[in-house]
């Protein structure tokens, strides 16, 4: 299991190691990191005495290293627009994003390992159709559509929830709806079909044939055994969120990091880009890596591969 | 009298023929086991009907999605107007047709989701057949490629890299197609290791046939079937990616309608005008939902196993 896990940690360490390249990369995409980083009115003198003062014109794995030296240690440079340190911006930002993310998910797991568990035991009825229904709805449905639909009726119509900012818990809910539907309708279909997959296996009709009760055995037995592929799409959801708080922060001025990264890729702040992309991305990394630990317990088998 | 000749062996008929490509039968026979799933059968009929709107848009549209009226902006769904034209969805803020813009903005969300698809389909082919079949070093290379690729918010990276290089139909198909080939890669190596340990594959190696020919003719054919599926499912996601690109300002630019643009420009009028962002958002929602419905069924069709 150690020796599993060490693997595991390497692999992680080279994949953040592959989105540091990448972050590089962002700004060099043109050639002309100078052209990217100066306000468009900016005179050839002045690009290039930027250029030298930055060191764009050193060879471009010399310039990597020095992005790493700086990387590793959270310093992305400074924010074009507010003069402060980018990471610093990027991580004040940063709790409002896991908060968001957080309710989301919280929401798709209270609703879907519900609806799927009820979708596969009582199969092919009422219940399993309306929420297989919503589900393939709910997996369609754009983001921004379903936030904007949202304020429309709740805030425009009914008046009943904020449609920007964050402070209250009635703040908190239109956006973690937003969010979280389309992780809930995924979540919905996996434990359905993961369920229906367990139940159909001998050890459960074992565990009946010996006289368990249904609701042991559902819960129990086979909730059990469907729950790991659940572990993994839950870490994978994450990077869903994180990705898809970029749009829901927009739409409902939620002031996290999506919307920040948003404003700065219009006010050409690439430090702040770059920041917030390095951010999410090895959140994301980190938190698959926690994933693979908890699966080491959830299941045993792996620990011995 | 009979001469016998020396029989030649014909060097064009080989033992082991690659599999050949479907004949018009077992198409049709595919056609009917879809038509036969209801929602299948939906889905394909959405997927048509949105074809043909985008292919025959100047013909389908009632009106010139460009053409402005002051005059008439923000009308009702169902407005006539004075020379008896009726809006069935009403106008925007500049007095356009909303169904004239969906109906053209069908275009700008098959084109990029085509080309797109096409892009990163055989990109993740090309990478999923080479890991699969040679293995090793090569392999886990590019798998951990895969997951640095995946460690990535998309919408994020693609925001930021479109940022850099500036909106246009070109850069958004190239950073969609280019960053989406881990799926087609995963599933296409999954089956090219089964496939690999196959009596034929063995056959062709031991007759002498070059890694590239086998690769080619033997291993290819074999997963197309689950490379289609997974291309059909990822279509609608590159559909929804492209609006939801547009919608933040980073799509086809205006005045070329899009779905997201549309949605982007009706979300100022939500108070006053609600047809302005539901309508584009229908759009997107019963594409979406017509091409997942159609990949599911061909799924289950052609290769239930199949969990993408």
């Amino acid at each position: 299991m150690k020796s599993y896990l060490l693997r595991r940690l390497w692999q992680s360490l080279l994949v953040l190691f592959g989105v540091s390249v990448v972050v590089f990369l962002i700004l060099h995409l043109t050639g002309d990191p100078a052209g990217l980083l100066l306000p468009p009115d900016a005179t050839a003198e002045d690009i290039a005495r930027f250029r030298t003062a930055m060191g764009f014109d050193d060879p471009v794995p010399v310039q990597y290293l020095r992005f790493l030296k700086g990387a590793v240690r959270g310093d992305f440079g400074e924010s074009l627009r507010h003069g402060e340190p980018a990471m610093a911006l990027v991580v004040e930002r940063l709790p409002a994003t896991f908060q968001l993310a957080g309710a989301g998910l919280l929401i798709a797991l209270c609703l879907a390992i519900p609806a799927g568990i009820v979708s596969a035991v009582k199969r092919n009825t009422a219940v399993d159709y309306v929420s297989t229904v919503v589900a393939l709805l709910g997996q369609a449905m754009p983001t921004f559509w379903l936030g904007i639909m949202l304020i429309l009726v709740f805030s425009v119509r009914l008046n009943w929830l904020p449609s920007s900012g964050r402070g209250t818990l009635e703040h908190l809910i239109l956006p973690a709806i937003t969010l979280g539907l389309f992780t809930t309708a995924r979540i919905t279909r996996l434990t359905r079909s993961g369920m229906l997959e367990v139940l159909g296996q001998d050890y459960i009709r074992t565990a009946r044939a010996k006289g368990v009760g249904e609701s042991p055995v559902v819960w129990k037995h086979a909730l059990k055994n469907a729950s790991i592929p659940i572990v993994t799409i839950v870490g994978i959801e994450l990077g869903t969120l994180l990705g898809g708080s970029v749009i829901t922060e927009t739409i409902f001025a939620w002031p996290g990091v999506g919307r920040l990264s948003v404003q700065a890729i219009f006010n050409r702040d690439y430090p702040v880009v770059q920041s917030a992309v390095f951010l999410l991305a090895s959140t994301f990394v980190i938190v698959n890596f926690l994933v693979d630990v908890v699966y080491t317990y959830l299941d045993p088998r792996i620990r011995y591969r | 009298m009979a001469v016998s000749r020396p029989s030649t062996a014909a060097p064009d008929v080989t033992p082991l023929a690659p599999p050949r490509p479907w004949t018009e039968r077992e198409w049709m026979t595919l056609l009917r086991r879809l038509v036969r799933r209801r929602t299948a059968l939906f889905g394909m009929l959405v997927v048509v009907g949105v074809l043909l709107a985008a292919v025959f848009a100047p013909l389908v549209s009632p009106f010139d999605p460009l053409e402005q009226d002051i005059g008439q902006r923000l009308r009702e769904p169902g407005w006539q107007d004075e020379q008896g034209r009726v809006h069935p969805l009403g106008t925007d803020h500049l007095g356009r047709d909303i169904l004239a813009r969906i109906i053209f903005g069908s275009r700008i969300a098959l084109v990029v989701g085509l080309a797109a698809v096409v892009i990163s389909g055989v990109l993740g082919m090309i990478i999923g057949l080479v890991a699969g079949y040679f293995g090793g070093r090569l392999d886990d290379l590019l798998m951990r490629l895969a997951d640095i690729q995946l460690a990535f918010p998309f919408i994020l990276l693609a925001i930021a890299v479109i940022g850099v290089l500036g909106p246009s139909l070109r850069n958004i198909i190239i950073v969609i197609g280019v960053s989406s080939w881990v799926v087609y890669a995963r599933v296409v190596r999954g089956e090219v290791l089964s496939i690999r340990e196959r009596e034929y594959v063995h056959a062709a190696v031991a007759l002498g046939s070059r890694h590239w020919r086998v690769l080619v003719t033997h291993v290819l054919p074999n997963t197309f079937t689950p490379w289609l599926v997974v291309a059909t499912l990822d279509m609608a996601r590159v559909i929804v990616i492209e609006s939801a690109l547009s919608f933040l300002g980073l799509g086809v630019q205006p005045p070329t309608p899009t779905w997201g643009g549309m949605l982007a420009d009706g979300r100022v009028y939500l108070s006053t005008a609600w047809w302005l962002a539901t309508f584009p958002g229908l759009a997107i929602l019963v594409t979406v939902l017509g091409i997942n419905l159609f990949g599911d069924g061909l799924r289950d069709t052609l290769d239930p196993r199949l969990k993408v």
